[in-house]
């Protein structure tokens, strides 16, 4: 019978993928949700993870005509082992006839659906509840460098890269290997002719035989290569991605009495977005957190965004603070320094100036970028004199946000890439 | 073991998808009335390693084809595809169709596939195996080679023989261009998607799928096109359809006559229509003819499943009455090791293992376990007949069990199967019996039981269970409003005081998308008496 037998293992697999495209398309709005609240339980380092979402089964069940509960069934089922004819059953808990095919007809139990988007599917979700979709796409230039380095041997390469002893050592035990039994042959026919040439003249045939086979031996044994072309070693370099110089990020957020939630959300989507762009370009990152009201401290990340104290607005204890880390603990030659402030501008009296002076002579010469972000639509003290430094320093950007709209093409626009129009 | 009882299609490589294959010989060799005497004993058993070669799949294939060819199986050719458990896991989630159009539906199942399987709560189907010619069979990588055996001898004779010779595929499913129409139906519907938007497109699929298990001709038997004369009916078809319903809605009163009054009561459709599809794709007036297309596609293609959803038992038990019996031929013979053999006979017996009533795994008849003992049993009473099997089956008792298997497999869906084959000695083997549940009772009734009184019983009421008729309510076209607001009229006959369940209103709203009116649907006892409204849903706005 014809027979024909073919390998697909290798020919696309996830056929799927259109289909489950289609799914997510059609529920997105409960799937965003569903992404929305995990972000808000999220820490900024887990923010990319895949996520198991759960829409209720009835959203998603497809109606059809079948009967319902109810009427008359005769159902046969096996494995009587009390019953005779006549006898009566209590009606089992929710379900007719005791299960069965009939039985299941309404469905398949009320669990809810669950199944797990990719981390791009998040991705591509969380982004798209920034109005724009597609952050990946719009990079600002890979920072990513590769060096050479020694991954043992390999067959092939270029005639310097020969590693000679490498070599030789595989071309001896090839040698051992293949010569081996010959070897013992020969050993034992050499043994058998010495014994009869001490009881012979060594002109018998048996003589000139076993000397015929010793030579063929020999002959063999001779025409195993010294070295083969399979000997050859080379030594082998594989290009690795070298992490970039370290990278840290610092967040500073007001945290002043007129900080609502709505205004922290704001900020905590401004700094998730720099968090993922840098870990992008930058194999390590590391993010020190620093509030302030009228006093700043270093925190943790839960106590940046969840602490409710608050109080009144110094906004320069943050950065003389942040002077304060940075020369301590992050020279410049070693870090690339990022900085992305958040506030709704609501200084205290004319520290406004204070700030400017503390930008300009101490911060901002050290950092890569420093970000300015104004959560609130109208200009503050804090806006007009960080408004002076915009000519002076390339690496500085101020913009304003006041919705969760507003922030991604905000995030574009400060990091875009040069020559490139929004 | 989770076979699949859906055909899995995938595209033919190479030829030309308008070029219809050869759809081979319908017609059955004859079948011996004994097997075929065996040939020279190898001298030693096939080799037993636990990962399979290409080499050795072919040798057990080649030692397995000629026992099948032994014992009359009678089949299309075999294609057999190995393919990796995602590869398993896109075409069990889509219905087995991975050349099927894009829908979400198929999304979510694939979706719920993938968690289940990572989760551990299912293994994968350890194949797949479509209903087309060349018979195609998916062997997963991950079996051993046992199991790779046990798979060829199931799927690629077993099933493969069932498609080619039992009558419901032979009438209804046209193996050598079901592949090549499943093409033409997702490019179709992917042109749709960008002339009219994914979102238009995949509202009406929904609708259609609604439907889709009314939208089948259960007794006109369809003339057999190829692909080609498809493509060039359809232009035809689309104009001339929408030449015919204008004419049908036709805006100009006639000319009164004298019968105009009796014209004026007659119903639309005269007879009751049971294909809901069927009825729409020819008579709703609003449709554009990409929409009629696409009401012709879900409906072929729920045809086509058709056959399979009315031959469950009698199509598995085959199945695994062949792999049973082939590969046990093959020990007997001295082809398989001791190894192989215990290794498939774990995984035969957890296939056909029958939970009793009330334990925990328990869901209704196992099709494996029912087919499996029914053709056995078949088997028997050819074989060694007692008093009991010749007063029941006076035609069968005593005569040749090849012959008279292949006739069972050929002629009988599941329904008529049982009814016909399902034996005293069986019933009492299972220990059935049957439950009477009438809803307005406040307990259950055992109506039969394994003895003298309960075997036509019995078996009377399994065949029914079996019998889709049955299974689905009986919902038709009953009548339109051809003069005032075109409603659409659908009449639910009940079956046994059987309700219909709660989502009628979403079906309802479905079919009135597709009718483009209103739609009413009203229910009337098996008795016949005055229907009932039940639901009624408003035209779709425009």
């Amino acid at each position: 019978m014809a027979l024909q037998i073919i390998d697909r293992r290798l020919s696309g697999k996830n056929k799927s993928v259109g289909n489950r495209e289609r799914f997510v398309r059609r529920y997105k709005t409960q799937i965003a949700d569903a992404v929305r609240r995990a972000v808000a339980k999220r820490d900024i380092r887990h923010i990319e993870q895949a996520e198991n979402i759960t829409i209720p089964r009835k959203d998603i069940q497809e109606p059809s005509f079948h009967h319902g509960q109810g009427g008359v069934r005769d159902t046969v089922h096996p494995g009587n082992t009390e019953h005779v004819r006549g006898d009566r059953i209590a009606r089992p808990q929710g379900g007719a006839g005791g299960g069965g095919s009939q039985a299941s007809d309404g469905g398949e139990g009320e669990d809810d659906f669950t199944f797990t988007l990719t981390k791009e599917e998040f991705m591509e979700l969380f982004f798209e509840d920034l109005a724009l979709p597609r952050l990946l796409r719009t990079h600002i230039a890979s920072t990513l460098q590769y060096k050479t380095r020694r991954a043992g041997y390999s067959h092939d390469g270029t005639p310097h890269n020969l590693a000679v002893l490498r070599t030789m050592r595989g071309a001896l035990g090839r040698r051992i290997a293949l010569t081996k039994a010959p070897h013992r042959e020969l050993k034992a026919l050499e043994e058998v002719l010495a014994a009869l040439l001490e009881q012979d003249d060594g002109t018998s045939e048996a003589v000139a035989e076993l000397q015929q086979r010793i030579a063929g031996l020999q002959a063999r044994m001779g025409k195993v290569a010294f070295l083969d072309p399979l000997d050859l070693r080379f030594r082998s370099r594989s290009k690795v991605p070298e992490p970039s110089s370290q990278a840290v990020m610092f967040c500073v957020m007001d945290v002043s009495g007129s900080m609502d939630q709505a205004r922290k959300d704001l900020a905590k989507r401004f700094f998730i977005l720099l968090y993922l762009f840098l870990t992008r370009h930058y194999e390590k990152i590391e993010i020190v957190f620093i509030r302030h009201h009228t006093q700043a401290a270093e925190v943790g990340e839960d106590e940046f965004f969840h602490s409710t104290e608050s109080g009144g607005t110094v906004v320069s204890s943050a950065l003389v603070l942040l002077d304060q880390v940075i020369r301590a603990r992050y020279p410049v030659a070693d870090w690339n320094i990022y900085v992305a402030q958040a506030s709704d501008g609501d200084n205290f009296g004319d520290d406004g100036g204070n700030c400017r002076s503390l930008l300009a002579d101490k911060i901002l010469p050290l950092v890569r970028y420093f970000a300015y972000v104004q959560v609130v639509a109208q200009e503050q003290n804090l806006w007009q004199e960080y408004s002076q430094l915009l000519p002076l320093f390339a690496q500085f950007a101020m913009r304003k946000v006041s919705e969760a709209g507003d922030i991604y093409p905000v995030f574009r626009d400060l990091f875009k890439k040069e020559g490139v129009t929004v | 073991m989770n076979l699949s009882q859906y055909p899995v299609l995938a595209r033919r490589k190479g030829g030309q998808p308008w070029k219809v294959a050869f759809s081979g010989d319908r017609s059955q060799r004859p079948v011996p009335a004994t097997p075929l005497p065996a040939g020279q004993r190898p001298r030693q058993p096939l080799p037993d390693p636990s990962d399979w070669t290409f080499e050795l799949i072919e040798r057990y294939h080649a030692a397995i084809a000629e026992t099948a060819e032994r014992y009359g199986l009678d089949t299309y050719p075999n294609q057999l595809e190995v393919i990796s458990a995602e590869q398993m896991m896109d075409a069990y989630a889509s219905v087995g169709m991975p050349v099927g159009y894009r829908h979400w539906s198929y999304g979510k199942e694939f979706l719920a596939t993938e968690r289940r399987y990572r989760r551990g709560h299912m293994g994968l189907a350890y194949e797949i195996v479509i209903n087309a010619n060349p018979c195609i069979s998916y062997l997963m990588e991950e079996n051993t080679t046992a199991m790779q055996a046990l798979v060829i001898a199931h799927a690629a004779y077993g099933h493969n023989s069932f498609f080619k010779g039992n009558y419901l595929f032979g009438m209804w499913t046209d193996a050598g261009s079901i592949i090549d129409y499943l093409v033409y139906a997702r490019d179709f519907i992917a042109q749709c998607e960008e002339k009219h938007g994914i979102d238009t497109v995949e509202q009406w699929l929904d609708s259609c799928h609604a439907l889709s298990n009314l939208g089948v001709d259960r007794y006109r038997r369809p003339s057999k096109k190829t692909l080609a004369r498809e493509r060039a009916e359809r232009e035809l078809r689309e104009a001339y359809a929408q030449q015919q319903v204008n004419e049908l809605w036709r805006t100009l009163p006639a000319r009164p006559d004298k019968n105009s009054t009796a014209q004026h009561h007659e119903r639309f459709p005269k007879e009751p229509e049971e294909n809901l599809l069927y009825f729409i794709e020819k008579n709703a007036p609003l449709l554009e003819p990409w929409q009629r297309e696409v009401v012709r596609i879900v409906r072929k293609i729920a045809q086509y499943f058709y056959p399979q959803r009315q031959t469950q038992v009698m199509n598995e038990g085959w199945a695994t009455f062949w792999h049973y019996t082939l590969l046990n031929t093959l020990y007997d013979e001295g082809w398989l090791t001791d190894g192989v053999m215990i290794e498939w006979l774990s995984s035969h017996t957890n296939v056909i293992y029958q939970p009793p009533v009330g334990h925990r795994a328990y869901s209704g008849i196992n099709p494996y376990a029912l087919g499996f003992a029914m053709y056995r049993d078949i088997q028997r009473i050819c074989e060694h007949p007692t008093d009991e099997d010749r007063r029941w089956f006076p035609d069968l008792a005593g005569t040749p069990w090849l012959p008279a298997l292949h006739h069972a497999m050929q002629n009988y869906k599941d329904e008529s199967f049982i009814g016909q084959y399902l034996s005293p000695k069986l019933i009492r083997d299972m220990r059935m019996f049957s439950i009477h549940d009438d809803a307005s009772e406040r307990e259950l009734l055992v109506s039969a039981i394994h003895n003298e009184d309960g075997y036509r019983n019995l078996r009377q009421t399994l065949s029914q269970q079996y019998d889709l008729g049955a299974r689905e309510p009986n919902i038709q076209v009953w009548n339109v409003n051809l003069r005032g607001d075109r409603c659409l009229t659908l009449r639910h006959t009940q079956y046994q005081g059987r309700p219909l369940s709660e989502d009628v209103q979403e079906v309802l709203k479905h079919a009135a998308r597709l009718w483009g009116f209103g739609v009413q649907l009203e229910s009337v006892n098996s008795d016949g008496d005055v229907p009932v409204l039940l639901q009624s849903v408003p035209a779709p706005p425009a």
